[in-house]
């Protein structure tokens, strides 16, 4: 059987993935998308407990639902806010949406 | 009397032991085995369907049909694989090559997957799960994925505006596709095909009777969903040439077709399990053998109308499809939605009532929540039809004081 | 070694290294395709870990909408910052490698402690799990508060997102 170690450690192995794609990225939506490799890997720790430590405790499904809606809602608005951005200032670059900094 | 399939099955795996193959060796090869019959049926079952639908289309269309290879041309669609197959196989110079190859694999998966859900009979089935009308949504994603991937891939630009209607227009009708699936899966209190197939046990049980407009619903979205006339945008001959599939030639658009031809009998196998009673039917219980035929004579039936619709309906506008779906059917999905189950909430203990009168309490309340849900389900449709009508109405008088002219003027002059 | 185990091993070494293709690919639409391809190895993973329910959500919501969102945003905003001009990085690639790489260190070694860290999955009946969430999602000892809020927020979410990209008229000028 596989242990959870197994799990853990591919999770922590996406969550650092994405983390470097967040940070290191210059394209919006390409932040977006490690924002959305790091939510995946929260939520296979959460049905990886859920499974090993106490199947009847649904919490870990649960939690995994409301990460989905809070994705979705995050990509939609995410999204609108880089087609708005990109019609107005012809970029998606982080680093040149710049107005407010000093 | 024992089923041949299971017999079968046994048999082989008897054979196996004899050569002394590990049980989950064996386990495994038959699993694959089962895997590739399904496939294989449905890709068989497409090929028969391609020859049905040029001789029904023709006949409606007052003509012959293929009527040259075989005996009533029987054999033409065998003829037009090997002409698919020796066609020379072309990929732009400037397509993303990868992308452009698996799009159409994607294309055939995304439907042939829809087949390890579905129950044959009350003992042929691909797999049994609890989740699975939720898994057919799900598998119908990659559809939409295949489309934008041959679009995009291509690097044509009838491609991707193919592509980018097609995104629109599925994605769009992925939402009254999923609640009006939702209906049935209320009134059976389960997502697992066949348990909703064992609950339509006779024809007042057929969830057709008690929500007849989430079965249109269901249809006219799927039908949307496969991309088939009157909803064709997405590969428009007339506007965009063949939409996402303009550069693909030879097997790769063959593989397209194929993936069309299938999805569309899939969803009439699906509107058959789902609201038609599936494999249940009379003299199903001595002889489980017979779902096959009603299976089989319940998804040809549907599978004719959407046919019909093809050879009889023009395509509509792309703003029609967009008002069509965002104006009537996800607002009448909605409350079709709301309304079904407190109408089945509420006529739970309406048979208690009753169980003075003759009868046994039970099969009247059956009766009585199926007539509820009638009820139902005519007065939001009749409600839904009278509204379009005012509107559309108001509408037209709207235009009529306001008469367009009907000569092409100059775009309006830029601000600049 | 188990059949289950190489298929866990086969999908965890594909989803990781098509998740680095992710944040390394220059092409937007390319990144997109294997964002696809992650986001399917990880619904393998809750189909591993007895999860049906979750997996066939997480095709329908990751790879029907939110992938396929993403590649229609990549073709809306084609510009300079995505395909063959431009660095795909800003000028904080070391550090934000040398703080992943940590990141990953740091979880590994900290788990790595717990004493349930490589605990076997007990057997367990997992055939009721769907009923039991529908339940606790509806119950008011149970979910329904993060439920509604997250209704609220979705809600939110899609007036707020037509409302950003609606076109205005006095932009145009």
């Amino acid at each position: 059987m596989i242990p959870l170690s197994w799990y853990l450690v591919w999770a922590a192995a996406l969550f650092a993935v994405g983390l470097f794609g967040v940070l290191a990225r210059k394209n919006i939506i390409a932040i977006l998308m490690g924002v959305e490799l790091m939510l995946n890997a929260v939520n296979i720790n959460l049905v990886a407990f859920w499974r090993y430590l106490d199947v009847r405790d649904i919490t870990g499904h649960a939690f995994a639902l409301m990460v989905f809606a809070v994705a979705a809602a995050e990509v939609a608005v995410g999204l609108a806010l880089v087609i708005s951005l990109y019609r107005r200032r012809q970029t998606v670059a982080a680093d040149e949406v710049d107005l407010l900094k000093w | 009397m024992m089923d041949p399939l299971v017999a079968l099955g046994d048999w082989l795996l008897s054979l196996a032991a004899k050569i002394n193959l590990p049980p989950a060796v064996s386990q495994v090869i038959l699993y694959l085995l089962g895997v590739s019959v399904i496939a294989t049926v449905a890709l068989v079952i497409t090929i028969f369907n391609t020859w049905l639908e040029r001789k029904i289309a023709a006949r409606l269309q007052d003509r012959i049909g293929p009527n040259r290879v075989g005996p009533w041309g029987l054999l033409q669609p065998i003829a037009d694989a090997i002409k698919m197959l020796t066609k020379e196989d072309t990929t732009p110079a400037a397509a993303d090559k990868v992308a452009y190859n698996i799009a159409p694999i994607l294309a055939v998966v995304s439907v042939l997957l829809i087949w390890a859900v579905i129950p044959f009979t009350s003992v042929w089935y691909g797999t049994k799960l609890n989740v699975a009308v939720l898994y057919i949504a799900a598998v119908g994603s990659f559809g939409v994925l295949a489309v934008l991937m041959a679009g995009w891939s291509s690097n044509n630009k009838y491609a991707l505006l193919g592509a980018f209607r097609a995104v629109s227009q599925l994605i769009s009708y992925e939402v009254p596709l999923f609640l009006s699936l939702l209906v049935p899966v209320l009134l059976a209190r389960s997502m697992d095909i066949s348990v909703i197939v064992e609950k339509q046990g006779s024809f007042l049980e057929m969830f057709v009777v008690a929500a007849p407009l989430a079965a249109l619903l269901f249809f006219i979205s799927s039908v949307a969903e496969v991309g088939r006339t009157p909803f064709d945008l997405l590969e428009a001959e007339s506007e965009i040439v063949a939409g996402y599939h303009i550069e693909y030639s030879g097997f790769k658009f063959g593989m397209f077709q194929a993936g069309e031809f299938m999805h569309t009998f899939t969803i009439g196998a699906l509107t058959a399990l789902l609201f038609l009673g599936g494999w249940q039917g009379p003299l199903v219980d001595q002889y489980p053998i017979l779902g096959l035929v009603y299976f089989m004579g319940k998804s040809f039936a549907v599978y004719f109308v959407t046919m019909w619709m093809r050879s009889t309906l023009p395509r509509i506008r792309i703003d029609h499809m967009q008002a069509l779906n965002w104006k009537i059917l996800v607002p009448v999905a909605l409350v079709l939605l709301m309304l079904t189950p407190l109408v089945d909430y509420f006529t739970k203990d309406l048979g208690v009532l009753f169980s003075a009168f003759p009868g046994s309490p039970g099969e009247l309340t059956l009766t009585w929540r199926t007539a509820a849900l009638l009820l139902t389900n005519l007065v939001v449709g009749i409600g839904a039809l009278d509204i379009i009508r005012r509107t559309s109405k108001r509408n037209t008088k709207a235009r009529q004081r306001f008469p367009e002219r009907a000569v092409a003027r100059p775009p309006k002059e830029e601000a600049a | 070694m188990t059949p289950m185990q190489l298929i866990f091993i086969f999908t965890a070494v594909a989803s990781t290294v098509a998740a680095i293709m992710v944040v390394t690919r220059r092409n937007m639409v390319h990144a997109a395709l294997f964002l696809v391809m992650t986001l399917f190895g990880v619904a393998v993973a809750f189909v591993l870990l007895e999860a049906p329910f979750l997996a066939v959500v997480q095709v329908v919501v990751y790879i029907g909408a939110i992938a396929i969102l993403m590649i229609f945003a990549v073709m809306l905003t084609r510009n300079v910052t995505d395909d063959e001009s431009g660095h795909p990085f800003n000028a904080n690639v070391r550090l934000a490698l040398l703080s992943a790489v940590f990141v990953f260190s740091l979880l590994v070694v900290t788990l790595g402690g717990w004493a349930q860290f490589s605990a076997i999955a007990p057997f367990a009946n997992t055939s009721g799990a769907v009923a039991q969430l529908g339940e606790a999602l509806a119950a008011a000892d149970g979910y329904v508060l993060a439920f509604e809020v997250a209704s609220m927020l979705l809600l939110g979410a899609l007036v707020g997102a037509i409302f950003v990209v609606w076109p205005r008229q006095a932009e145009n000028d």
